[in-house]
């Protein structure tokens, strides 16, 4: 009985040790979740989900505090991979109509400027050029469509334009089921 | 898979070419099709066509590449003029196909599926036809640098269809094995055909010169054995070329596909994302190498091509189109039958139907066929996937077409991934023989640019992640560096009114006592008056904003604004 004890008692000992040590030896740096949901956001960093940035919403959704279904740029997929990572319940997008909204690029009328440089503030990645009391313009490649420079503007010349489909950004359509679009033909 | 491929093929291990007692090794799948509508084009010589009233010379020479346009508009050209720049790894250089003015640069549409517009320059013809000074190549035969440099500025791309950068193939070497695909393993076309049994000579004498730059040691010409004729003109052609062999290889559609041809004559498997150059061997097609030939020895940029037209047409035949003749005049050349409802470029099994045919010809354009519904009947329904697995065999690939088409369907685009998706070759032979008529090869291709989309919007949010951090960063730098300032600068006064203070004191203490009282009580009003000034100051500025605020309230503010 009493070497039965010691023995179980022993291993629980050696085990325990060893337990502690891989837990400061192994210890994984950051909080990995986190990295995991920001991988997944689209990193617009447009604040509709109330929080300022993709990181800190990631951060919040990691806590538990913030809800997988507000964020509108990452669309349906991007809640449903979220539900995947997380293992939570999926939920249909907050503000949908957002969602349904054509990828587009800020575009300045310059020659309504007065460079007032509100817009380069607002602009979350600095996609915007320009300097106080010159004209300001938007790098369309870095523009993450985010709107954030369109309420600043004190004379509305911030537009959203649709970006326009061309042959590098062309899809494949799905298949829709009928033989409408088979090229494979008979010999 | 793989185990009952290696027991069936074992069997036809012992393949020899009759025509060059070479070995040739088993590739798997493929169909042979019951009649391969070559003998409508095939025996009739090429000739040439009349000229447009335009050409519209695309600058978007691959996917990977745009050229830069370097001609203005309203400018004159001449027949092989460079028009477009090549930059980067990829690009290729742009010619005028003729003389005549330059009348736009703008957006046309293209030879693509989608229809879309592309960049590219609108040429009227003077009808005169004067081309430039040719500049031959004068280099070393086997200087690859000046040779790959060369072909880049001669605008040479793959002449089979996929129009790759043929510089960019050479710059791979030392290789050991060059291959010439004349294989056009496709129903209906003939280009290649045509052109061996025309251009026999040339295309060896271009495949020797390729070898040379690329230190190739053999030569093969792979041709299939349903065109005696063309591998009878291509061996009398290579008789006094001791490194020059012509093998016949199985007519089996798709033995043409650059992987199987290097598997059919080397038993290399080249596996995705890996160029064949890296197991030794390269693959140009015939007349790739015949315009390399031109290029190097005449100094003639790629300027034109063989294209096939075929299919119900009461003048069938192959022509030779210059790269930007727009199709739609091209067409009435093979007299097209009143039934003909649409056009195909490219084979019937890999083509697609053109849907605007002012779209020009590309230097990847082999084949027009005129489609009729009797010829190329409407495709029963799509039904369900039956699991028959028929789709299997017949790949090329080793690849399960059925799984593939499942995630596809599923938009489980990783699956589809793991099941190598990006190994398929688009032959179209799964959903020939398919009893359900399920477009499978339509799903793979959008499988594949779902999966090409996710990784641009990757790398896009990888970089906006980055700028978003940098900001951030900036902002917290600029903070910082504003507090370090504003702490500076109050060290600054503090020292300034210590010294002050300190030379007051001094003052005072030279002064002597009795002047004491007199100097502090001027000194004592003026702080005083200071701290006055200023609390009347704050107090104007805010009344300002009160009064601002509340003129801001009667309005509505969105009147103020435009």
């Amino acid at each position: 009985m009493l070497t039965a004890l010691l023995v179980m008692g022993g291993i629980a000992l050696v085990l325990g040790v060893i337990l502690g040590w891989a837990s400061v030896r192994f210890r994984a740096e950051g909080d990995p979740i986190v990295d995991q949901i920001d991988a997944i956001l689209p990193q617009t960093q447009c604040g509709q989900c109330g929080y300022p940035g993709c990181r800190p919403y990631a951060e919040a959704i990691a806590k538990g505090e913030a809800d997988i279904n507000r964020c509108p740029p990452g669309g349906d997929e991007g809640v449903r991979r979220l539900a995947e990572l997380l293992g939570r319940e999926y939920k249909p997008l907050e503000q949908e109509e957002a969602a349904a909204k054509p990828k587009s690029v800020a575009v300045i009328d310059e020659t309504r400027c007065i460079g007032c440089t509100l817009c380069i503030q607002a602009c979350p990645v600095d996609a915007i050029v320009g300097a106080a009391k010159q004209m300001h313009t938007v790098i369309d490649a870095q523009c993450t469509g985010c709107e954030l420079c369109v309420a600043p503007c004190p004379v509305d010349c911030i537009t959203m334009e649709p970006i326009p489909e061309s042959l590098e950004t062309w899809k494949w359509p799905k298949p829709t089921g009928s033989s409408e679009r088979k090229t494979t033909e008979t010999v | 898979m793989r185990w009952f491929s290696w027991l069936t093929s074992s069997a036809a291990n012992t393949l020899v070419d009759p025509v060059s007692g070479r070995k040739l090794y088993p590739i798997d799948g493929g169909i042979a099709f019951a009649d391969y509508h070559k003998q409508e084009t095939a025996d009739i010589p090429i000739r040439n066509v009349a000229m447009p009233s335009h050409y519209i010379v695309p600058l978007r020479v691959n996917p990977r590449f745009t050229a830069r346009p370097i001609v203005d508009i309203g400018a004159r050209v001449r027949k092989g003029e460079k028009i477009g720049e090549s930059e980067g790894k990829f690009g290729v250089a742009v010619h005028a196909p003729t003389s005549g003015v330059i009348r736009d640069l703008g957006q046309y549409p293209m030879t693509h599926v989608s229809g879309l517009p592309a960049l590219a320059y609108f040429i009227e013809p003077d009808g005169k036809d004067e081309a430039i000074e040719p500049t031959p190549y004068r280099g070393a035969c086997d200087d690859t640098d000046r040779i790959r440099d060369f072909l880049q500025q001669m605008g040479l791309a793959g002449l089979g269809g996929a129009a790759f950068p043929s510089h960019a193939k050479v710059a791979s070497s030392p290789v050991k094995t060059l291959i010439i695909n004349g294989a056009e393993c496709e129903p209906w076309i003939t280009c290649d055909d045509r052109l061996m049994r025309e251009h026999a000579s040339e295309i060896v004498a271009g495949a020797c010169d390729l070898a040379a730059a690329i230190h190739a040691q053999e030569i093969l010409i792979g041709i299939e054995d349903n065109k005696p004729q063309a591998i009878a003109a291509m061996q009398a052609a290579a008789a006094n070329h001791g490194t020059v062999t012509v093998v016949a290889i199985p007519t089996i559609y798709p033995a043409g596909g650059e992987k199987q041809l290097i598997e059919r004559l080397t038993g290399i498997e080249v596996p995705y994302g890996h160029l064949s150059a890296e197991f030794g061997v390269l693959v140009f097609n015939v007349g790739t190498a015949r315009a390399v030939h031109r290029a190097l020895t005449y100094g003639e940029p790629l300027l034109e091509r063989v294209v096939t037209l075929t299919g119900a047409a009461d003048n069938p035949g192959n022509r030779w189109v210059r790269i930007g003749h727009p199709i739609a005049e091209l067409i009435p050349e093979m007299a097209p039958k009143p039934e003909v409802d649409r056009y195909l470029l490219g084979g019937p099994m890999t083509g697609f139907a053109i849907p605007d045919l002012d779209a020009p010809i590309l230097k990847g354009s082999n084949c027009i066929i005129a489609a009729s519904p009797a010829l190329f009947p409407p495709p029963p329904p799509e039904q369900p996937c039956i699991r028959c697995g028929a789709c299997a065999p017949v790949c090329p690939a080793r690849l399960e077409p059925m799984e593939l088409y499942w995630f596809a369907r599923a938009q489980q685009f990783g699956k589809a991934q793991e099941f190598h998706l990006f190994d398929c070759i688009e032959c179209g032979c799964c959903a020939y023989v398919c009893p359900a008529h399920i477009p499978l090869v339509d799903y793979y291709r959008y499988a594949k640019s779902e999966i090409w989309e996710r990784e641009r919007e990757k790398s896009k949010a990888q970089q906006s992640k980055a700028r978003f951090e940098f900001r951030n960063y900036r902002l917290e730098r600029e903070k910082a560096e504003k507090a370090a300032r504003a702490a500076a600068k109050a060290a600054e006064t503090k020292r300034r009114l210590e010294a002050q203070a300190q030379e007051s004191h001094a003052e005072a203490t030279a002064s002597g006592t009795n002047d004491r009282d007199g100097a502090a009580s001027p000194s004592a009003p003026d702080a005083n008056d200071a701290a006055a000034r200023k609390k009347a100051l704050v107090e104007a500025a805010l009344a300002r904003a009160r009064a601002k605020r509340a003129a801001e309230a009667t309005e509505p503010s969105g009147e103020n604004r435009e």
